[in-house]
């Protein structure tokens, strides 16, 4: 073996250290790395750039000085009563989802024929929330076939109000947000190893025992992330609050507040800082409801290795 | 009150059948087992020993027999209320739960007080010899680990009846044959019976006082490792403790005890084990029986060798194309001609009806 002298053998480590390239490869940046750019710019155009926008608009208002609508919007009951009024709605019917999901799920789970019956109940997804609105109007409404079946039976006296109140948007929600929280329920159950299920009933637990310590806390998880992507959705109601609802009184929700700021005021300025407020107000829930997540136990739902 | 709860003397199985559709994944199959024995129920995939096990434990229904412990009828009785103790192929750990609050489940859902609980299970933890392991979720522990954990919990509630349904399949090799003593260490430790389910015919013959060959679902020899391993009752049986050569021959004379066959030529002595009907029959020889030999009757030429430390091992062709599978103590070269043959006693002559 030769030795090298010092400038030869530096010029040779530079040559053995492996191109920038590769190093960079190594950290995961490459040329496929450029396909996330279509993706970025799309974000920035339709999330970052609106929101930045809104958020700036709405520090501008037509009088008074920068948080003017942000102050009127907590000072005026009619304002921001719609917080209360679409957490009523928005919270209530995403726990009932979540609650009715869980156990057709788990009954799901077993069947040979799921596929049918996944079909049926995802349906309403497809609909749309102004079709649902109007078959809940005909079906629920005072000479819907429901109130007429309980008149004839007896039940009662004069036709229920089932719509245009708080019902009629309870009931849409449950109904267009079901499909979806079932779904999302279902892939998180039928994640759970079965092995798991059959390892507790060898160890003596029944149904009800299996379901309280294996499924439930392994599922917990899951549902909270259910439970903030549908309560999302079900918080910006608009179509179901205005056609089932009463608009103008109990199912005034926060959007309709923003809808009637930037269209019939021409505030738009107004309208922004209505829709940063409804921003924050999810993002609390959410945030609320992920801390929670975090007291569980969060790793893959399977038998450990296996 | 859970069947299991108390000591029994006798577990049959009696014609027990178990259909997947047209499938019959387990035919009439009748076993009684005695309290303390290790069994293992042996065969190759989907010959229904992991459909017998799971049938046992209650994680499925038979299609037509029935399961009796002593005198009460169990086969209809949920997995909650046999009271059996199952270590699953992968473990299936309850991953949210600590090592202990895993051991501990099965004296929860029995209702027994919280001090008698945790004794029990600082116990089985020693046991296991996991004792510091015992705050850590099971993702955290080693394969081995696992395993030892899913021991425990299935033995710490005293279940009368341990199934395991291949519990060392996903280990490698050195901890397999450690967890294999370590296995039969707890069984004798405990008291317990055991039905282990196994495709590895090394396994069962170490651990089991018995063993079953199960084939497409049905018994196909019930007997201690020496019996399987020295007169296994049938071909198939045979083949799985590893009889390599299984040789169809012609029989030339049989009687006292012996039987004389034909075989790729050369004539061959050996035992028969049902009785001979003149004509065809299989012969069966291991490779470390079927060595070269001075006048050997059967002349072949080398076609691979394997080198096993000790000896070598390889396959040779004899003139009319049958394949064997030798062994031999010096060293062997391809395309060599030797001069194999076996003691008549470890030659197994079969009739061919049993093929």
């Amino acid at each position: 073996m030769t030795t090298l002298s010092g400038s030869a053998l530096q010029a040779k480590v530079l040559a053995d250290r492996p191109p920038l390239r590769l190093l960079l490869a190594q950290r995961g940046l490459d040329g496929v790395t450029l396909l996330v750019l279509p993706a970025v710019l799309f974000i920035i155009a339709l999330f970052v750039y609106p929101f930045l926008y809104g958020l700036v608009l709405s520090l501008e208002p037509k009088v008074g000085d920068w948080l003017a609508n942000y102050r009127r919007f907590f000072s005026e009951p009619f304002l921001y009563d719609t917080i209360a009024k679409t957490m009523w709605l928005a919270l209530p019917s995403t726990l009932v989802n979540i609650l009715i999901s869980v156990p057709v799920a788990m009954r799901v789970r077993l069947m040979r024929r799921q596929r049918l019956l996944t079909t049926i109940l995802v349906l309403p997804i497809t609909l749309g929330t102004v079709l649902i609105a109007e078959g809940l109007l005909n079906y629920l409404g005072p000479q819907g076939w429901l109130n007429r079946t309980l008149v004839l039976i007896g039940l009662v006296s004069s036709p229920v109000r089932l719509v245009h109140n708080y019902w009629g948007v309870f009931l849409s929600l449950v109904v267009s947000g079901f499909p979806f929280t079932f779904l999302l329920t279902l892939s998180y159950i039928t994640g759970i190893d079965a092995s798991l299920e059959q390892a507790a009933s060898t160890l003596g637990a029944n149904a009800r025992a299996r379901f309280w310590h294996i499924f439930l806390p392994l599922l917990a998880p899951g549902l909270a992330i259910t439970f903030c992507l549908s309560f999302v959705q079900t918080f910006s109601v608009f179509p179901s609050a205005v056609l089932l609802g009463a608009p103008a009184g109990v199912t005034r929700v926060i959007s309709i507040a923003a809808y009637q700021a930037a269209y019939e005021q021409y505030d738009y300025s107004m309208a922004s800082a209505i829709a940063m407020i409804m921003g924050f107000a999810q993002l609390l829930v959410v945030v609320l409801v992920l801390a929670a997540r975090g007291l569980f136990y969060r790793g893959p739902a399977g038998s450990a290795k296996g | 009150m859970i069947a299991a709860a108390r000591k029994f003397r006798k577990l049959r199985l009696d014609q027990v059948s178990r259909d997947f559709g047209t499938h019959n994944a387990l035919k009439d199959v009748s076993l009684e087992v005695g309290r303390g024995e290790f069994i293992a129920l042996l065969g190759p995939s989907g010959c229904g020993k992991s459909t017998a096990l799971n049938c046992l434990a209650g994680l499925l229904p038979l299609t037509a027999g029935g399961i009796w412990l002593d005198d009460e009828r169990i086969d209809r009785l949920p997995p909650e209320r046999r009271g059996f103790g199952m270590v699953f192929q992968n473990y299936a750990l309850f991953p949210h739960m600590t090592v202990r609050k895993n051991i501990g489940f099965g004296l929860r859902m029995q209702g027994r007080p919280r001090t008698e609980i945790d004794q029990k299970v600082e116990d089985a933890l020693a046991l296991v010899h996991l004792t510091e392991q015992g705050a850590k979720l099971p993702g955290q522990l080693s394969g081995g680990q696992q395993q030892r954990v899913a021991i425990a919990r299935a033995i710490v509630i005293e279940p009368p009846l341990v199934l395991m349904d291949e519990p060392l399949s996903n280990l490698d090799a050195k901890l397999r044959l450690e967890m294999r003593a370590e296995i039969r260490r707890i069984h004798n430790s405990v008291g317990s019976t055991t039905i282990y389910v196994t495709h590895d015919q090394d396994e069962a013959l170490s651990l089991a006082d018995r063993i079953v060959v199960l084939r497409n679902g049905m018994v196909r020899q019930v007997g201690t490792p020496g019996d399987l391993y020295g007169r296994p009752a049938h071909p198939d049986v045979a083949e799985f403790m590893g009889y390599r050569n299984l040789l169809r021959s012609r029989v030339t004379a049989s009687g006292n005890g012996t039987a004389t066959v034909q075989v790729g030529g050369a004539t061959l002595s050996g035992v028969p084990l049902e009785r001979l009907a003149d004509g065809e029959a299989i012969v069966a020889i291991r490779p470390e029986d079927l060595t070269p030999r001075p006048g050997g009757p059967i002349a072949a030429t080398v076609a691979t060798t394997e080198y096993r430390g000790r000896d070598f091992y390889g396959t040779a062709l004899t003139a009319d194309r049958t394949e064997l599978f030798f062994r031999s103590e010096q060293p062997v070269v391809p395309g060599e001609t030797l001069y194999l043959g076996a003691e008549a006693s470890r030659v197994l002559i079969y009739g061919s009806g049993s093929a």
